[in-house]
């Protein structure tokens, strides 16, 4: 039998997937497709939250949106009712999309002729955020049933971040959510996090939100 | 479960390594695990008995661990601190000016092979 050899590496266990994070960001700058990985534990709000965003902007931009879960077609029926095209990616189990997967979702849902794609990833505050996705952007939402710890509790993913939507505001008087208190500590994490309370139900502070998405996709495709 | 997206990763990695390298087999793989990774050692490696089984070239492979601790660098006043115990704020100074100086990585160190 041959001998063992020892071969050193010191590489990180991410590093393939980075790099093909970096080649999708590439291919969709080529395209003017901005891609949003959006980020929640379930239950948050993203469907909702998502609903709202593309029934505002989808008569100014044409939207796809890819929804991931572990199994099921609910949420990407609920996307193909609010008016847009979507597709369903199942992990089979994984809690988490990574960039290979995310890669064969955008192959699937054909992004050449889009200016927006959403990947609406599994919902969990842990797994997503380890993995690059290709997305230019990464949003969360943190509703407020959650409780205002969370930014202490799992820091990674609002690091990762570039967005943060608190949501379900309408029942701030019914919860000990301090609004000042998980601002302070999301920014903490990150200072460069943009932080928007809205209410996906009634619409409430959603317009902040949509101008930044507005701005974020026209200056992609420049 | 995020251990077994892992766990797959550093297959993909190992394997290209070794095909590029000529080996038949792996024998062990050695990983550099920060203590602040989020990543669960046991979980790691039950998934890492499971997954390898599927890859010729890695089956049986042993996988070792070789934990980092998680240290913290204070921007106010210079000086380090273990992370888990502390946490974001110095206890030096007081100060919240700190960031991570190691602890989150999940490195793939070495591979034996023949």
């Amino acid at each position: 039998m041959d001998p063992v050899r020892v071969i050193e590496i010191k590489q990180s266990v991410f590093a393939n997937n980075d790099r093909e994070a970096d080649r999708i960001r590439a291919r969709l700058k080529g395209e003017g497709t901005y891609l949003l990985n959006l980020m929640s534990s379930p239950g948050a709000g993203k469907t909702t939250t998502l609903a709202r965003t593309v029934a505002a902007l989808k008569d100014e931009m044409r939207i796809g949106v890819m929804e991931a879960d572990i199994d099921s077609a609910v949420d990407a029926e609920r996307m193909a009712a609010a008016g847009v095209r979507s597709i369903q990616l199942h992990t089979g189990g994984m809690c988490h999309l990574d960039a290979g997967m995310t890669e064969q979702g955008l192959d699937e849902l054909g992004t050449a002729d889009l200016d927006l794609a959403i990947l609406e990833n599994v919902g969990n505050l842990v797994c997503p955020a380890e993995f690059d996705t290709g997305a230019v952007k990464n949003a969360m939402i943190l509703s407020v049933p959650e409780g205002d710890d969370k930014p202490l509790k799992y820091p990674l993913i609002f690091t990762v971040c570039d967005v943060l939507l608190i949501n379900k505001i309408d029942v701030l008087p019914y919860f000990d959510f301090d609004l000042a208190r998980v601002t302070e500590a999301a920014l903490r994490r990150n200072p460069r996090l943009q932080i928007f309370p809205i209410c996906a139900k009634t619409g409430e502070g959603m317009e902040p939100w949509l101008n930044w998405l507005r701005a974020q996709v026209r200056d992609w495709a420049k | 479960m995020h251990e077994l997206g892992i766990v797959f990763h550093v297959i993909r990695a190992v394997e290209d390594t070794a095909q590029k390298n000529d080996a038949a087999q792996v024998c062990s793989v050695t990983l550099e695990l920060g203590e602040v990774s989020g990543v669960v050692h046991e979980e790691l490696l039950s998934c890492w008995k499971w997954a390898v089984q599927k890859h010729p070239v890695m089956a049986g492979a042993a996988l070792c661990i070789e934990p980092i601790p998680a240290v913290t660098f204070c921007q106010s006043c210079g000086k380090t601190y273990p992370t888990v115990p502390q946490g974001k704020l110095c206890p030096h100074c007081g100060s919240a000016d700190t960031f991570l100086q190691q602890g989150s990585e999940i490195t793939i160190k070495q591979i034996a092979v023949r």
